[in-house]
């Protein structure tokens, strides 16, 4: 069964009278457990795409089976639910809450979950992710006391705090340099191995491609080659 | 419990930006606490103002003699004597609404000191607690004479300004001795200056006496007919001889209005109700009381009527009133103001923390979420500002009164009313920008910059 399969998905804006179609019939499958990386120039759709694969939007046309659920027809408040419960998202700009500490920003997203949780068990929980990125010791660390390293690590705790089965990194290393991007890129390879964690990277660097075990390059709002799956090479 | 969640969330917020914080909350602050000085300094004044009025008589209830009729002739108000002593004593004892009760004997007559004479407006015989009805008890000099005194009509007698003024030309009269109608009375008091009543007369030409003096040495009159003032003959020296204790009405009189035989009456009785509020219930339980006293069957008039101060009563109560509308403007406005910067301020924290909006909507907050966490935010900015502004109100009208010396009075209305307000403001001036917040599209509040 895949994760993940789009059939057919299309996405038109509308500037007043004018339609700008951005997603021309998008048709992509995602098996559990790939490492996969969405590649492409800006203005090919490749956001639009990942908002769409992320639940924040919904298709103008198309299906969208995830986990075995039509999504596409949704209403806000549901998407929000999957969200919550299905998806983790890791962003370019690591979007911390200033002022707060890491353990209470990866905590943040069990504020609107609907299971219940004690908070000792919220607290564990959220204490061994960030033990498991490596931020132990920078647990009570404020957002500006984090280097950008750090800033996206505490980023991916939060983002596996409510155990997603999918993982959307949105150029997870555009603001990093090349030593800590490496870091997190091997972060990311370690999920998906040892979790069986579903990951797209979105980014325009191939280098970071080169870390997933396929590629996936769109152009002009079409999917201009989906590569093979390869076992996960080292870049 | 989620509740609990939502407002640890809240102040997680606000204490991101402890300043601004502070600030918006300033304004809801002043608010209140200018609604609570306000109130309590207005409560003060009401107090003060209805104290005022009790003075000129507001609280005062009447109890006069009723007409008599004889063969459908009416002899008016008071020409029949109904009234006793005992009344009176029954009024403050079984009318709960009633503080003080005092009976009055009224004579019009000369009064005499050495070369000078002069006859007052009033020659009351009453009882001490006189001047608790009037709120006369502080005395500008001496004593007011005692209960001992009525029982043993002693011939003492307290005077007013205007008397004071014509017959001691302005000196101290106390211990001095003036005569009314041949009997001697020792000045023991001088009551404090009133002024002239709301109909022009002058209060302070008065003399007041134990009533039992008044009645059997001064006056002296049969005791069931009316108009005492001039029916004793000028010149008598010993009035007391007239005394009849089983006044014989005539048959017709006797037939008309039946009534058992008092051996005692008085002109009327002079009672205080315990607050403005009580003056319709005191007079009721006026009126029923002396019905059962002078065993009137059901359907037949009154031998005896009750009047209040309607005038000043309507006065005093339009003048609270006005008080308490006034100020109730004046709060309503700043916390009006207040509500205004509290919703400014969310607005702007809005639309700064658009990103963080995106963010929680991309973890999963649904709108409704985003919805309470604005909301319950600006409530609760305004409560902390309401407990803050009710400190501080309190601590304000505390200096007013203890450095002014302004009356203020507490007022635990003000505070609940204070409470539930600020939380309204919140609710209200919160709604707008914790609505807009929920509306936002994730995706664009992710790309805000």
């Amino acid at each position: 069964m895949e994760l993940i399969e789009l059939r057919d998905i299309r996405k038109t804006y509308f500037l007043g009278e004018v339609a700008v179609p951005v997603l021309k019939g998008v048709s992509l499958r995602v098996a559990r457990g790939e490492l996969l990386a969405l590649m492409g120039a800006s203005g090919s759709g490749k956001s639009t795409l990942m908002n769409l694969l992320g639940c924040l939007d919904r298709p103008t046309a198309g299906e969208y089976w995830l986990d075995g659920r039509e999504i596409s027809g949704l209403s806000a408040k549901e998407r929000a639910r999957l969200r919550n419960r299905t998806i983790g998202f890791v962003f370019q700009s690591f979007n911390l809450l200033p002022r707060t500490s890491a353990l209470e920003n990866v905590l943040m997203p069990l504020c609107y979950t609907r299971e219940p949780l004690s908070e000792q068990v919220k607290r564990r929980r959220a204490v061994e992710l960030l033990e498991r990125v490596g931020l132990a010791d920078r647990i009570d660390h404020q957002q500006s006391q984090l280097s950008g390293g750090e800033q996206q690590r505490v980023a991916i705790a939060r983002a596996l705090v409510n155990r997603p089965s999918i993982l959307l990194a949105d150029e997870p290393t555009g603001n990093l340099d090349s030593q800590t991007s490496q870091e997190i890129l091997q972060m990311f390879q370690r999920l998906n191995v040892e979790e069986g964690i579903t990951i797209l990277l979105v980014t325009h660097d191939p280098g970071v491609a080169a870390s997933a075990q396929r590629t996936i390059r769109m152009k002009d709002g079409l999917l201009a080659g989906i590569g093979e799956v390869q076992p996960a090479g080292t870049p | 419990m989620i509740l609990y969640g939502t407002v640890k969330t809240a102040l997680g917020a606000l204490r991101r930006n402890v300043l601004r914080t502070m600030l918006t909350t300033l304004g809801i602050v002043i608010g209140v606490a200018a609604v609570i000085s306000m109130m309590e300094i207005g409560n003060g004044a009401t107090i003060a103002v209805k104290r005022t009025m009790a003075s000129i008589g507001a609280n005062t209830v009447v109890v006069v003699p009723g007409a008599a009729t004889t063969g459908g002739v009416n002899f008016g108000a008071g020409s029949v004597m109904t009234l006793t002593p005992q009344d009176a004593d029954a009024i403050v004892r079984e009318c709960p609404a009633i503080s003080a009760v005092a009976p009055i004997v009224r004579a019009r007559t000369q009064v005499v000191y050495g070369n000078r004479n002069w006859v007052p407006t009033y020659i009351y015989g009453t009882t001490p607690s006189f001047l608790r009805v009037r709120e006369w008890t502080d005395l500008a000099e001496g004593e007011p004479f005692s209960e001992h005194d009525v029982l043993n009509s002693g011939k003492v007698c307290l005077v007013g300004q205007t008397v004071v003024r014509e017959l001691f030309g302005g000196r101290s009269p106390l211990g001095k001795e003036v005569r009314i109608r041949s009997v001697s009375f020792k000045v023991v008091g001088v009551l404090r200056k009133k002024g002239a009543n709301m109909m022009g007369l002058d209060q302070d030409d008065i003399l007041l006496a134990p009533w039992t003096t008044v009645k059997y040495r001064v006056v002296a009159t049969s005791l069931s007919s009316s108009n005492q003032s001039n029916s004793a003959a000028a010149g008598n020296l010993y009035p007391c001889t007239q005394l009849n204790l089983y006044p014989i009405p005539s048959t017709a009189e006797q037939a008309d209005t039946p009534q058992p035989i008092r051996f005692t009456t008085v002109d009327q009785i002079l009672t205080a109700a315990r607050s403005s509020g009580q003056i319709p219930a005191a007079m009721e339980q006026v009126g029923e009381l002396l019905r059962e006293r002078h065993r009137l069957a059901s359907g037949s008039p009154n031998d005896f009527n009750v009047r209040d101060m309607t005038e000043i009563t309507k006065a005093m109560s339009s003048t609270t009133e006005m008080i308490t509308k006034l100020l109730l403007c004046v709060a309503m406005i700043s916390l009006v103001v207040g509500g205004v910067g509290i919703m400014n301020i969310m607005l702007v924290s809005v639309t700064e923390r658009t990103r963080e909006i995106g963010l929680r909507m991309a973890v999963g907050a649904e709108p409704g979420d985003i919805l309470r966490q604005f909301l319950t935010e600006a409530v609760v900015l305004c409560l902390l500002g309401g407990l803050t502004g009710i400190a501080l109100g309190r601590l304000s009208s505390y200096l007013i009164s203890s450095l002014l010396h302004w009356p203020t009075a507490t007022s635990l209305a003000a505070v609940v009313a204070a409470v539930v307000v600020s939380a309204t403001v919140g609710m209200l001036f919160g709604f707008y920008p914790a609505f807009k917040a929920s509306r936002l599209n994730p995706i664009e509040a992710l790309r805000y910059e």
